[in-house]
């Protein structure tokens, strides 16, 4: 088979994402574009600017960001450590730091829920101690929390890994050449692990900003965030136009700004989990 | 060693398959029915016993508000053939012609329901041929007796009240929500007046600073794990709920309520029209009944069941509201698309503040 | 030592952070009470319970077959869009890369809503759909875990075992599969966990009565909490721990051997 033959491999692929990606999309975007009598008009797009809407993508925005932030600084010191160690058994203590990754993603909503309400776990361990309760269940604080903790394997591996792939060596021979600690930091280890931090925020940017089932769970409908607005739109007000406006321009928001991440990014949106 | 991995997983694979055949593997069988109705309103082993006793395979999928339920229908993406929601919708519905007319001759058990309550159907369903009633309450509040002052919640106003800040659960719902608004003010919780409907929203903005949270299915568990003071609820939630925690009551406030029957239709969707007949059917057993009424613990039209009941349980007035308490309720109807579209967005309004 | 203790106490830290609410669920599941906070005795009930529930059951065995089967397809149709991909010139390269890198970058919401309207438009939601849509979204995990295998490897070799009168399909058996197989391995492997761990793509591709863990777990938590839950909880949370011990320790012995082999060269 020659190589011209080859590309037709991709085939199968290729009618694969005309169908189920490349159809969709489109089907989004003549919702958004049209109202339901199937006139033509841009209000749905336009929808976004409108107080409610834009307080939700604002919310969303703050939520996620604050979540990025914390995962990052809560994952690099981590990565450096674990890299750090030479055991036999560095994998398995890797996995451990990765483990409820693999637990259901609603589980551990679950447990936050369990942790955080008025009467929960942490409110009766303070209560014993002595110590006021907290109330944070059903406030974007508790939202935060939990996505922090789902999301952060999601960071700690590409970090890791980008981590694990730079050679001893070189650390080596900045040392012997006169670099201290801090400058082998900044000038190898830092700009050596920028493609792994941009994969994990790639991991956990967009599911924080467009997550929408647990501003749902532990928001008590007081978190409104952008996933919980076009959830809304589609299954309580029975208005797929706006849905789907809304969702084009978060589509276009997220691609867009994950594009330019990635320019910085070589390797590849998050590849680097195994 | 590579291929040890390989044959590990593959049997680690097969092993999976075959426990996957054997676990879901007949679901689009001809024999089926697709039931919709709202969370927690069925025994899930009534379920069961319908699978075994008629081989008939249940589709069972569940709906939070009658919003969603709508929604769910009208995306046309399954073919329901039975569904149970609340008496505005069903009218909404019935006006829209996406109900079929219901064969009562074909549900012989339908004799077992009282027929007082085909009349209060009449609200929504003038010529008694659409639909099948479930069961009926009202809405109210249930309260913490340990937290909260009884004399309090007589009236809506418990609600807005500063003293129970951070300890009140409200409905995530859009009418029920208005509803107490609306009653508080001394309006129809059937208003279109764009003024009371303004007025309402105001309220519940002044309310949310004072919400825990807005629930529907859950408020009922978060009062029994004692969470929270109040919470608005309907009258069934409320009866198990004391059942299970008897530092709660349940009180329907002095300015009235509402008062809602949960009835069953088919649909214009319907394609196994048979099954549904013998689901309905099965239904109004009064063994079955009584397994529905002891988990879902609402006020039954089944006049058999109803008689069959301790004197204690027929006499509890927060299962049975009593006349005194119903002569005050109104019953919920169905708005125009303009109206609907408005308690939308000033319910999106209220809720997107912060 | 100073360092070396505080390293120690992070590590510690974050562990806990990440094991505190998994416990807490694990300890819940013996409860014999169905309070969230006081200790009523050590039962298993939850789990007979558990295993009595035809809802939980089905959710299971969905679960896995949509994982299973969404993840084979997917690595079989990526594996061969690699290798087409492989081949194209670099236009067509970056033009197939950019529509594989969208449900990647793509908003889950946007992804499943997307294949509503399209499932809506033409058929009915059911298995297959949450089946098809689990495909889409997993396929672009395997051809970026293949790719780059397939970029290491020479391509001379396959040719000159063409020239020397293989058949491609034994000359691609022979040269390029070893040196990608680890690669279509571990692209499987996280179709999977991607398939696995997905919500918002099911919850609105699935058809009535179907659910996977993920969505039975949200329609019954928005009913309220039920302890059977806790047992599930840690069921799964056993089942994930034992699978990832046996890789580990498989694929560590991958690396020894390894070792091993570069030593004697």
């Amino acid at each position: 088979m020659n190589k011209w033959k080859r590309q037709f491999l991709a085939g199968p692929y290729l009618i694969w994402i005309a169908g189920f990606l490349v159809l969709p999309l489109a089907f989004i975007l003549y919702y958004a574009l049209s109202r339901s009598d199937g006139s033509l008009t841009l209000e749905n797009i336009l929808a976004i600017a409108s107080p409610v809407h834009r307080k939700a993508l604002l919310l969303s925005l703050r939520i996620a960001l604050i979540c990025t932030f914390f995962c990052i600084v809560l994952s690099y010191p981590l990565a450096m450590i674990l890299n750090k160690i030479r055991s036999r058994h560095q994998n398995l203590i890797v996995f451990i730091f990765i483990l409820p990754m693999w637990m259901n993603f609603m589980l551990r909503i679950l447990a936050w829920k369990m942790l955080l309400s008025n009467n929960g776990v942490i409110n009766s361990i303070l209560e014993f101690l002595g110590l006021p309760g907290i109330d944070i269940l059903n406030t974007p604080t508790a939202v935060i929390f939990c996505m922090v903790y789902d999301f952060l394997p999601f960071m700690i591996l590409p970090i890791y890994n980008s981590m694990a792939r730079i050679s001893p060596d070189l650390i080596e021979a900045a040392r012997d050449l006169g670099a201290g600690n801090a400058r082998v930091f900044f000038k190898i280890i830092l700009p050596l692990t920028v493609s792994g931090v941009v994969s994990g925020i790639i991991m956990v940017f967009i599911p924080a900003l467009t997550s929408f089932a647990i501003s749902d769970l532990l928001g008590g409908g007081k978190v409104l965030m952008i996933g919980n607005v076009i959830e809304q739109s589609f299954m309580q007000e029975y208005n797929w136009n706006l849905g789907s406006g809304l969702s084009f321009v978060l589509m276009i928001f997220v691609i867009v700004s994950m594009m330019l991440m990635n320019s910085h990014d070589k390797e590849g949106g998050g590849a680097g989990i195994w | 060693m590579k291929k040890h991995l390989i044959s590990l997983f593959l049997g680690v694979f097969s092993i999976f398959g075959a426990l996957s055949l054997s676990g879901c593997g007949n679901s689009s069988s001809e024999n089926s029915l697709t039931v919709l109705n709202y969370g927690k309103y069925i025994d899930p082993i009534v379920l069961d016993m319908f699978e075994e006793e008629t081989g008939i395979h249940v589709d069972y999928e569940e709906y939070v508000t009658p919003e969603n339920m709508y929604t769910k229908y009208k995306a046309g993406s399954i073919d329901y053939d039975l569904i149970c929601t609340s008496d505005y919708m069903i009218e909404k519905l019935i006006q829209e012609g996406e109900v079929l007319e219901m064969n009562y001759d074909k549900i012989p058990g339908i004799s077992n329901l009282d027929e007082s309550y085909f009349e209060f159907s009449k609200a929504f369903d003038p010529e008694t041929k659409y639909t099948m009633p479930y069961f009926f309450g009202t809405v109210g509040i249930l309260y913490d007796t340990t937290k909260v002052d009884a004399a309090d919640v007589t009236t809506w106003g418990a609600l807005w009240d500063e003293k129970y800040s951070g300890q009140i659960i409200m409905a995530d719902s859009v009418r029920d929500a208005f509803m107490a608004a609306l009653k508080y003010r001394g309006h129809s919780l059937n208003t279109t007046d764009e003024a009371q409907l303004l007025e309402a929203q105001e309220l519940l903005i002044q309310q949310r600073p004072l919400v825990y949270s807005y629930l529907v299915d859950e408020a009922q568990d978060e009062m029994i794990a004692e969470n929270a003071a109040m919470a608005l609820v309907y009258s069934g939630e409320a009866a198990l709920a004391i059942d299970l925690n008897d530092k709660l009551a349940f009180s329907v406030p002095q300015e009235g309520s509402n008062m809602w029957i949960d009835s069953w239709f088919i649909p214009k969707t319907c394609v196994h029209s048979e099954n549904a007949e013998k689901f309905l059917d099965f239904l109004c057993r009064q063994d079955i009944a009584q397994l529905n009424f002891d988990y879902v613990y609402y006020a039954t039209p089944n006049k058999a069941l109803f008689d069959s009941l301790d004197a204690e349980l027929q006499n509890n007035s927060v299962i049975f509201p009593g006349n005194e308490v119903l002569s005050n309720c109104e019953v919920l109807k169905s708005l125009d698309p303009e109206s609907t579209k408005r308690y939308n967005d000033l319910w999106k309004e209220m809720k997107s503040k912060n | 030592m100073v360092k070396k203790a505080a390293e120690r106490f992070y590590l510690g830290l974050i562990f806990l952070f990440l094991y505190l609410p998994i416990i807490v669920l694990i300890v819940l599941s013996f409860n014999d009470s169905k309070s969230r906070v006081y200790w009523g005795g050590f039962t298993l009930k939850w789990y007979q319970r558990m295993f009595r529930s035809s809802n939980i059951l089905n959710a299971f065995g969905t679960t896995i077959l949509i994982t299973l089967a969404s993840a084979l397809f997917a690595t079989l149709i990526g594996t061969l869009a690699a290798l087409g991909i492989h081949a194209m010139k670099s236009r067509g390269q970056a033009i197939m890369l950019g529509a594989t890198n969208i449900p990647l970058l793509n908003a889950d919401i946007v992804t499943g809503l997307s294949m509503m309207l399209l499932f809506v438009r033409f058929t009915k939601l059911g298995l297959s759909t949450v089946l098809v849509a689990h495909i889409t979204f997993t396929i672009p995990y395997v051809i970026l875990n293949v790719l780059p295998k397939l970029k290491q490897c020479s391509i001379s070799t396959y040719e000159a075992a063409l020239d020397l009168g293989a058949t491609p399909l034994y000359a691609f058996y022979k040269i390029q599969w070893p040196q990608i197989r680890s690669g279509v391995f571990s692209g499987f492997l996280m179709a999977m966990t991607m398939s696995l761990d997905d919500f918002s793509v099911t919850y609105f591709t699935k058809g009535a009565g179907i659910n996977t863990l993920s969505t039975m777990i949200y329609t019954e938590m928005r009913k309220g909490i039920i302890p059977e839950m806790y047992a599930l909880s840690t069921i799964l949370f056993f089942i994930a721990f034992l699978l990832l011990l046996v890789m580990n320790f498989a694929s560590s012995g991958r690396e020894h051997k390894k070792i091993k082999e570069r030593r004697r060269t």
